[in-house]
């Protein structure tokens, strides 16, 4: 058993390096598969970053009269922690509220000369809710409504936010959704060259696949060196995209970082390069081994 | 050791086989002649289980070859060597490693192999060219290789389907008298060839074929088609 494996390892070798020419081309274009499968993990993460950068700046305030009992307020943050839509809940109590003020209109001499004239604090407290989904909001704006601390709402910004939120509900699902449809579509034009490309390197050695069945080759001592050469070739591609990509991702960190604030691309690149690796390693020596099997297949029907 | 019972065989609807019976008892050298398209090579196809019969059994040793599935076929190809007129070498290897192939998939040990390999090439007069690639032997030499790789696992029978077609006189005589050499130390040799001074030289068993049929199958016989 070792040493019938030891052999088709042995071969698969000696296949990959003395079919050098055809090894190159299918080599190259499984590279071109894996740097299209790699740039669209690498986009799906921008775009999911951009996704919740966005989706972090969407909340909605709950204001409250101005003799709120603080009680009642946070019995109201406890209840809406409990919806499943919810992520989180901020109270912003009348003081916190009255300091977040001053200090954003510290440099503001009238502004800070007025507060501290002022004998009582004007501002409301308020709870700032975040939901796990942007087209949650309006579950949320209804259960504010029907919920027994209505009394001392003075306020709710959905309301006058509604179109906003949403019109970005919409487009974050379409943004997701388009990413999906984009992905499936790229993989799958990535996998029918490589396999096509496979095809044709095993379809050049159809005829030595008759020759080692009329030997007495068993299908499995057959297969088994275009699966190693089919490893070898995704090995291989896999390597080159990583390095390849690696100064292209880095020149392009700081124009990313422009649009998405708080992106670093290459921290991504980086960061996820183990990741990174088992992805593509996945995908391409997916690729070059399924490939290789199916079409083997097809010749050791004879 | 090999059977054809009443085996017909059709291509597109003209009839190269037809009710085909003989049988081959071990150690014999027989000669399978006819003229192209007599069915020689359908013959050999069949017995080689590279193709089924439309009708009738082949019988070889223990296995009946019309009955067996694709994947059961390599197991008992390793019982037969198998010679063909275009040599059927594996091209990106040496003549050395086209003999080893065979005697790996065998599952012979490497020790076997160190041994047996260089010994087969020696006997067909390639000592000395081991290392060459297929593409730089001659004719002769890749036939000689052929038939080395057929001989090393020690078959029951060699099969060869005109071994000597695209030789030169020379080269077919070696060729020959190497299957000469390995059927007297004991192996079966079917040997199928139109080639006329080789028969008739031989004196040994003809089975003639002509349009699918047996016309004629004669011990110590000679290349007669009428």
């Amino acid at each position: 058993m070792f040493t019938t494996l030891a052999r088709i390892i042995k071969y698969g070798f000696q296949n990959f390096w003395r079919n050098n020419l055809v090894s190159f081309a299918t080599i190259l274009v499984l590279l071109l598969a894996v740097v299209v499968f790699q740039g669209m993990v690498i986009f799906g993460e921008i775009g999911k970053q951009a996704i919740n950068a966005v989706q972090d700046k969407i909340d909605i305030s709950v204001y409250f009269v101005s003799n709120a009992p603080e009680d009642e307020i946070l019995k109201l943050k406890e209840a809406l922690l409990t919806l499943s839509e919810v992520k989180s809940v901020d109270y912003i109590s009348k003081d916190e509220a009255l300091e977040l003020f001053k200090e954003r209109h510290a440099d503001d001499p009238t502004i800070s000369q007025a507060i501290g004239e002022l004998e009582e604090n004007p501002l409301r407290a308020s709870l700032n809710i975040k939901a796990k989904n942007p087209n949650q909001y309006s579950l949320i704006a209804s259960f504010l409504e029907n919920d027994s601390s209505k009394s001392v709402i003075q306020e709710v910004s959905y309301s006058q936010n509604q179109v906003v939120i949403d019109r970005l509900a919409k487009i974050l699902s379409l943004g997701r959704r388009t990413a999906a449809v984009l992905t499936l579509a790229f993989a799958i034009v990535a996998i029918i060259i490589s396999f096509n490309t496979i095809l044709l390197a095993i379809y050049s050695n159809k005829e030595e696949i008759g020759i080692m069945r009329l030997v007495g080759a068993s299908n499995a001592f057959i297969r088994g060196p275009y699966i190693i050469v089919g490893v070898i070739y995704g090995i291989i591609a896999v390597l080159l995209a990583m390095i390849l990509s690696a100064p292209f991702i880095y020149a392009a960190s700081p124009y990313v970082a422009v649009f998405i604030p708080g992106m670093s691309l290459w921290g991504f690149f980086m960061g996820s390069f183990f990741k990174l690796l088992g992805y593509n390693l996945l995908f391409g020596v997916g690729i070059g081994v399924i490939s290789s099997v199916i079409v083997i297949r097809k010749y050791l029907e004879v | 050791m090999i059977t054809f019972s009443n085996v017909s065989k059709t291509y597109n609807h003209h009839e190269v086989l037809r009710d085909v019976s003989f049988k081959i008892e071990p150690k014999e050298f027989v000669s399978l002649v006819g003229r192209s398209g007599a069915g020689k090579s359908t013959l050999v196809r069949l017995l080689i289980g590279e193709d089924k019969p439309d009708k009738g059994r082949i019988v070889f040793g223990p296995y009946e070859i019309n009955k067996l599935q694709s994947q059961e076929l390599p197991a008992v190809r390793r019982h037969m060597g198998i010679i063909f007129q275009d040599f059927k070498l594996l091209p990106r290897k040496t003549a050395y490693e086209n003999v080893v192939f065979a005697m790996e998939v065998a599952g012979r040990s490497e020790e076997d192999i160190e041994e047996a390999a260089p010994q087969a090439l020696e006997l067909v007069g390639l000592g000395k060219k081991m290392s060459n690639y297929v593409h730089e032997l001659s004719g002769g030499e890749r036939q000689r290789v052929a038939i080395a790789r057929a001989m090393v696992n020690q078959p029951d029978v060699i099969i060869a389907d005109e071994p000597t077609g695209n030789l030169d006189p020379v080269n077919t005589w070696g060729i020959i008298n190497l299957l000469l050499k390995i059927n007297e130390l004991g192996t079966t040799v079917l040997l199928a060839t139109h080639n006329k001074d080789i028969v008739n030289q031989l004196e040994r068993r003809v089975i003639s074929l002509d349009d699918g049929m047996i016309i004629r199958d004669e011990d110590k016989g000679k290349y007669i088609l009428t």
